[in-house]
């Protein structure tokens, strides 16, 4: 690079808003850990997400009309320096991640309590950042091979959060190490097609390998660099038959851990494989087509049946939610296999709702599990009257994973539907319909124990405290809220899903 | 199809054909290994055999160590090696390193809790655990829950 080219801007502290969204929780991890109090641990990670949130919103607001930002790290020019770059869908990710940290944080104070040894809180909340960072990592770069990096740093973190579950069950330690290797596996294909992608084009921004990728459909390496990106990403994403260490991980975790996980980690794959198949691929190569509607529907649909089923004959409540999610993922890679906006906007609004649903309900778990020592359909017996308002939000988000009209989960479903009709598929849209009877089955196992069945014993039971309510809660009347107001859900993914099914044009 | 498998071909893609023997024999490990750190050794053969594929991918032929004279007057005509697929692999084996520091350290903790690394032990162990769980709770629920 030439001296010339590199211009002296002073440039405000909003320009850089890209990278403080990572920076913020990147930096206060470290810092936790130095400090070392137990008691400025919590208060620090708070901190750190709630100004990521407020920036994630903020760079929403900028980009929602369609503008791209992007960020030049170091002052790089890209394609040689490390590109940020922030669109509606990224953004979309940005505050969906951040708003599920911020709200589960509070809740996580007395769950990781209860849940973990005290000398290992600090330690808990500097990894909880940590993922965090990674995951904001991977949504916000243009850059192909840092999306590997970021990805690798919070999964590392969220092996380390799973395992933390071995206080109350050991088996958390094998679920934490399959999904280790699961994970590492899936990584290191992903960077093996990176690999391939460079041979091929010799760039690793995205929108760089978008553009020379135009005239090579053909070419065999692309294709394998394809299939490895897929295949790696499938894993993270737990696409169905890759979706072994799942329901494990999920149940073995603590409490706050899955809930926060369960409701970002997975979202956060489904929007890299948007983001390779959309702009760094395009829909228009023919592989990729095949791909999407002979692999990738298939077993979507067959995640939605056969991961439902699973989930109706499950004892545990937080193993049923488990199963429950990697059907809710067939959901999102059946509007991604759509192939049209309609379905990539129901793709992106279902990522975001499921959220928001799954983090509510896994909340609800871990209060049960708190204060009645499990999650087993047998220990949650009669609760509805117990602690009333844990348990009318449970099932508020519960009829929201159903997809009941008037919750988040209904409008997914429903833009999904439209998309399967707008391309003909009205058989798909039958099964969506049909599937979500599953999910009708097993919440209202769900529902029945809690408010049928009398309660167990006599030993009287607390509702749970304030600062575990008050998350639940915020995240049941956001199931409600998004479900009567679409406004911002909607028009941001289908911003979004312009942006993605734009391709190369909307990367530059 | 079949004639392009000429011998220059062959010995053109050496690297190729070692990386793809190193990550089967990798990929082998985890998955046929039961012993816990057998399968971390397999996955680090695994990961090895991608740092050959880049390493191997920044080759020039004729190329000389991506360095510049220090009075920075390059020569045109000399040929660098790329050595971004380096600088990329450097990172992945910090990555590497970090994963197998995480690996092993499960792999203690497991055998502190369940005093054995063979997988087919502690399946053994989950089970009864499972079994013992679902018998405990599913007579609760009126022998309904497997």
């Amino acid at each position: 690079m030439t001296t010339e080219n590199i211009h002296h801007v002073s440039a405000s502290l909003g320009d850089h808003l890209p990278v403080l969204v990572v920076l913020v929780p990147f930096v206060a991890a470290p810092l936790l850990v130095f400090i070392g109090s137990r008691r400025l641990a919590w208060s620090i990670a708070f901190a750190a997400s709630a100004i990521s949130l407020v920036i994630s919103f903020l760079l929403l607001m900028r980009v929602i009309g369609g503008e791209v930002i992007s960020y030049h790290l170091g002052g790089w020019a890209p394609p040689l320096g490390i590109e940020y770059r922030v669109d509606a869908a990224n953004a979309f990710v940005l505050l969906l991640v951040t708003a599920i940290a911020v709200v589960v944080l509070p809740f996580a104070r007395e769950s990781v309590r209860a849940e973990i040894p005290d000398r290992q809180n600090t330690l808990f909340y500097a990894l909880f950042l940590l993922c965090l960072t990674g995951l904001l990592g991977v949504a916000v770069t243009g850059d192909a091979f840092n999306v590997f990096v970021f990805l690798e740093i919070s999964s590392l973190a969220t092996y380390v959060l799973i395992a933390q579950g071995s206080y109350r069950d050991k088996r958390a330690l094998t679920a934490s190490y399959d999904y280790l290797i699961m994970g590492t596996i899936g990584a290191t294909f992903f960077v093996i097609g990176l690999g391939l992608l460079y041979m091929a084009t010799g760039t690793l921004n995205m929108a760089d390998i978008a553009e020379r990728l135009v005239d090579q459909a053909g070419n065999r390496t692309v294709r394998a660099a394809f299939a490895f990106i897929v295949v790696g990403i499938g894993l993270k994403v737990a696409i169905y038959p890759l979706h072994l260490w799942l329901p494990n991980a999920y149940t073995f975790a603590p409490s706050a851990v899955t809930a926060f996980v369960a409701a970002t980690s997975t979202k956060v794959a489904v929007y890299v494989l948007m983001r390779f198949m959309f702009s760094v691929f395009q829909p228009v190569f023919l592989f990729e087509v095949n791909t999407l509607e002979f692999i990738i529907l298939p077993f979507a649909l067959l995640a939605m049946f056969a991961a439902s089923f699973i989930a109706v004959f499950q004892s545990d409540f937080k193993r049923m939610l488990a199963y429950s999610s990697i059907a809710q993922i067939g959901y999102m890679l059946l509007g991604i296999a759509f192939l049209t906006e309609t379905g990539l906007t129901a793709a992106i609004v279902h990522l975001f709702n499921h959220g928001i649903t799954k983090a509510a309900l896994f909340m609800g778990v871990g209060i049960y599990a708190l204060r009645l020592g499990g999650s087993f359909l047998d220990d949650i017996e009669g609760a509805g009257r117990r602690m009333p308002w844990t348990s009318a939000a449970v099932v508020i988000a519960g009829l929201s994973l159903i997809g009941v009209p008037g919750t988040a989960g209904f409008i997914s479903k429903w833009v999904l539907v439209e998309a399967a009709l707008e391309k003909g598929w009205w058989l798909i849209a039958i099964l969506i319909v049909a599937s979500s009877l599953l999910a009708v089955i097993y919440v209202w196992r769900v529902i029945e124990v809690l408010y049928l069945k009398a309660p167990k014993g006599d030993v009287i039971v607390k509702e749970a405290p304030l600062s575990m309510l008050l998350p639940l809660w915020v995240m049941a009347l956001a199931c409600v809220y998004f479900g009567l107001d679409t406004d911002l859900t909607i028009s941001a993914a289908r911003a979004a899903a312009e942006g993605l099914m734009a391709g190369t044009s909307g990367m530059r | 199809m079949l004639e392009e498998f000429t011998w220059p071909f062959i010995v053109g893609h050496l690297n190729y054909w070692l990386f793809i023997v190193l990550m089967m024999t990798g990929l082998y490990i985890v998955v046929a290994k039961g012993n816990l750190v057998k399968k971390i050794v397999g996955l680090n053969i695994f990961q090895t055999s991608v740092f050959m594929l880049y390493i191997s991918m920044g080759k020039v032929t004729g190329g000389t160590a991506p360095i510049f004279p220090i009075d920075l007057n390059i020569d045109p005509d000399v040929v660098y090696s790329n050595p971004l697929p380096h600088v990329l692999i450097l990172t992945a084996i910090v990555v590497g390193i970090a994963t197998t520091s995480l690996g092993l350290a499960l792999i203690v903790r497991i055998r502190e809790e369940y005093d054995s690394i063979e997988e087919e032990r502690i399946l053994e162990i989950e089970q009864a655990i499972a079994n013992a769980e679902n018998q405990r709770h599913g007579q609760a629920m009126g022998g309904r829950a497997t």
